[in-house]
């Protein structure tokens, strides 16, 4: 076999043939969009699928993804890979071998009627068929696709079919155009008119594939765009994941250390059973494990027009803390500071959220810039009696005073009232100090400060807080 | 380890759970059956309410075989999930076997007899094959996850005294998790993996007819629209599938003929049981209601 590079993009070798072959190459696939899949998980996928029929398409599926895709994100990226690999591994292999279904492919389309052809359809995509609404979009994509009208867009091709057949979700059809009994028929759920979408894609591909004799180019998958959110709710699930990942971490490190050893809890049971040892006589006490305290958060964040950007991507990191904490408290801040912890806790739609926040904040006073200084007066006077080694506050801002008096001795106050005090800073550390940024006055009061406007940055920041290594940019 | 009879394909694993009135999706199904087969433990995932822990008990009835559930919680430690030693036996043998030398105590006070098994034991030294069900496992902290390695791997626990416990039958290990963290490579690698989510509009009027078959056609349908409805508003907590059974039963004894706001108002806190959660329903979906023409 020839290392050749084929004509559907870099396969790096051809390997040997058959289904082991595919199956690595399929996992290695995988591994490159960043699942882990272990050697144990390859195993046991040739283990499943010999207990299954491999004719039939789920069950072979779903065998691969319970062995290999354990988690959610996993399956999205399975699911996407799936189709691509195996689908095209057995394009790929009709075009190496010259095998095409030439004119038979439609055989049968000019005596079709297009009436019935409707029903057929209506009917499959009710029953949830797959078999059957594959056969027929085949049938239907010769019948209407392939009059010379054909767009050579996929997603044209699949709208338009789907428009000349009449089917649309949750409506009923037209009277006059259909064939008897047409009131009494139910409407189409819409996740089951997606699932003949698929198919009719799926085939118009196949159709191009064919005609053209090449594949697509396959592009990598996990490129996201991890920038700066600039539609919230669409990187909103991200940020809720680093998010949850952070829980975890403030929930369990740091605390257990604090406190004092003689405020530990005899643990009678298990003194009394480690007495055994002694027959009998508790000579060595057990103590209670200490579990970590929950931990009392408080975010502060800047909601200035200085960070206006910055702001969408902070409130979206507030609302994945509110889902997570309980015990949160949430201010925002410009020249003053105000309490919002009743709005996250509720209102849950985010456009909501952002509105009410911005018009019942009530924190701009006259110039709308940023007083940070006081800021922390408001503050400490506010909650200095809540502040306790247990509390962690984290900042959200860009520390740009805007010539206004930081009062750095009141900040750090509060850094040594809470147990922590970490700074997230919107601007690349490059443009730390610089203009009226005072961000190495308060840098030395914190327990930590980053650089944070991606999710990525925020993955970074649990990491570090975890006491993990920051990965590298 | 005697192996007992496993089902044979996947559609005998999908009629066993259907006759033991758990009406199973192809995954599920399939899943099911690579356990049995494979004797792999399963780890389903998925939100709140989607029949997880319903999936082991209709496992367990299918199979017949006993069920032993686990309910995991923050803070549960070996001694409460694996075995403990019962030290007031161990005492009363030693102050009872006065006369005999401590050597003989020594190697008597730590035999079986003075083991006491929690589930994770007992579904081990069962000599019936069992369900073993590990409710909620994302509710403990890591350390307790390595333990469960050895188990799940291996089906057996090593304990210091004795040596180590092998399971005589093989058990089908079910482990649930809401998703609240996210749990260690080391376990998923050994388990299969199944996202369970809510079923599509066929589905859920199948287990809701199951459950109520009482109830109207027409009704059925109109009700799983409104909870799907329901179920798409960003709710603190959207209703589950048992609520949704709950709800169809309350109909039934509410002499309900068709959802219309009135019956909606009063009947609506069986799915949706938190206050802003309420408002939120009440105000998008109820108003919807009272439209006239909406006759399913």
């Amino acid at each position: 076999v020839s290392a050749v590079a084929s004509p559907y993009g870099p396969r790096a070798e051809a390997g040997p043939p058959g289904l082991a072959a595919k199956l690595l190459g399929f996992c290695e696939e995988l591994r490159s969009e960043g699942v882990a899949v272990g050697t144990s998980e390859i195993l046991d996928a040739f283990a499943a699928l010999e207990q299954v029929p491999w004719e039939s398409r789920d069950d072979f599926r779903e065998a691969l993804s319970a062995t290999i895709a354990k988690s959610q994100e996993d399956r999205r990226l399975f699911e996407l890979l799936f189709e691509r690999w195996f689908f095209r591994a057995a394009e790929a292999e009709a075009i190496e071998r010259e095998v095409g279904e030439g004119e038979q492919r439609h055989e049968g389309a000019e005596r079709l009627d297009i009436d019935d052809l409707r029903e057929q359809i209506r009917q499959a995509i009710l029953d949830g068929d797959d078999d059957a609404m594959r056969d027929l979009a085949r049938l239907a994509i010769a019948a209407f696709g392939r009059q010379g009208e054909g767009s050579g867009v996929v997603g044209v091709d699949v709208q338009r079919i789907r428009r000349t057949l009449e089917l649309s979700a949750g409506t009923q059809p037209q009277q006059g155009e259909a064939t008897d009994g047409a009131a009494e028929r139910p409407p189409i759920d819409r996740d089951q008119l997606n699932r003949f979408e698929r198919h009719l894609r799926r085939e118009l591909e196949r159709d191009l594939i064919e005609r053209t004799e090449t594949l697509p180019p396959s592009r990598p998958l996990a490129e996201l765009d991890r920038a700066l959110p600039t539609s919230p709710t669409q990187d909103l699930a991200a940020v809720h994941r680093a998010v949850s990942q952070m829980k975890r971490r403030l929930a369990t490190l740091g605390h257990e250390q604090r406190g004092r050893r003689k405020a530990q809890a005899v643990d009678v049971r298990r003194t009394l059973r480690a007495s055994l040892e002694t027959g009998g006589v508790p000579m060595h006490l057990r103590y209670r494990p200490k579990r970590p305290r929950r931990p009392e958060i408080y975010v502060l964040c800047d909601v200035s027009t200085s960070v206006t950007s910055a702001s969408v991507f902070f409130l979206s990191v507030l609302h994945a803390l509110h889902d997570s904490f309980r015990k949160l408290r949430s201010f925002v801040f410009i020249e003053r500071i105000s309490e919002v912890t009743e709005i996250f806790e509720h209102e849950r739609d985010f456009r909501e959220i952002a509105r009410r926040v911005s018009s019942e904040g009530g924190v701009a006073d006259v110039s709308g810039y940023t007083d940070y200084g006081r800021v922390w007066l408001e503050f400490l006077t506010e909650i200095s009696d809540d502040l306790d080694p247990r509390s962690t506050v984290i900042v959200l801002g860009d520390a740009r005073t805007n010539g206004r008096e930081p009062h750095a001795e009141v900040f750090a106050q509060v850094a040594e009232r809470a147990g922590r005090l970490f700074w997230l800073n919107p601007e690349p550390k490059l443009y730390w100090n610089y203009g009226d940024s005072v961000m190495a006055a308060y840098e030395r009061h914190c327990d930590g400060a980053f650089e944070c406007w991606t999710t990525r940055h925020l993955e970074n920041f649990v990491n570090v807080v975890a006491g993990g290594v920051p990965a590298a940019d | 380890m005697a192996e007992t009879q496993a089902p044979a394909s996947v559609a005998e694993t999908k009629e066993a759970l259907a006759a033991a009135s758990y009406l199973a999706d192809e995954s599920a199904a399939l899943v099911s059956f690579l356990a049995q087969r494979l004797g792999k433990p399963i780890l389903v995932e998925g939100p709140a309410g989607v029949g997880k822990t319903e999936l082991a008990k209709a496992l367990s009835r299918a199979s017949g075989r006993a069920l032993i559930r686990l309910q995991c919680y923050e803070g549960l430690d070996e001694a409460k999930a694996l075995y403990e030693w019962n030290y007031r036996k161990q005492l009363l043998r030693i102050q009872a076997g006065g006369e005999s030398g401590w050597e003989d105590v020594h190697g008597d006070i730590f035999s079986d007899e003075f083991l006491l098994a929690r589930p994770l034991m007992q579904a081990i030294a069962s000599p019936e094959p069992v369900v073993l069900l590990i409710d909620e496992i994302d509710k403990t902290d890591q350390e307790f996850e390595a333990m469960l390695l050895e188990l799940l791997s291996d089906f057996q626990i090593t304990i210091p005294e004795l040596g180590q416990v092998s399971a005589s039958s093989m058990p089908i290990v079910v482990l649930t998790s809401n998703n609240s963290r996210e749990l260690t490579e080391a376990l998923k690698r050994r388990c299969l993996y199944l996202w369970l989510d809510y079923p599509d509009l066929e589905r859920e009027m199948e287990i809701v007819r199951l459950h109520a078959p009482d109830l109207s056609e027409t009704l059925t349908r109109r009700l799983v629209e409104v909870v799907r409805m329901v179920r798409d508003l960003d709710l603190k907590k959207p209703p589950s599938i048992a609520e949704t059974i709950d709800w169809a039963r309350t109909l039934l004894l509410m002499g309900a003929e068709d959802i219309d706001r009135e019956t909606f108002e009063q009947s609506m806190s069986i799915i949706v049981k938190h206050r802003t959660d309420i408002d939120l329903v009440a105000e998008r979906v109820g108003m919807r209601l009272s439209a006239p023409t909406q006759a399913g």
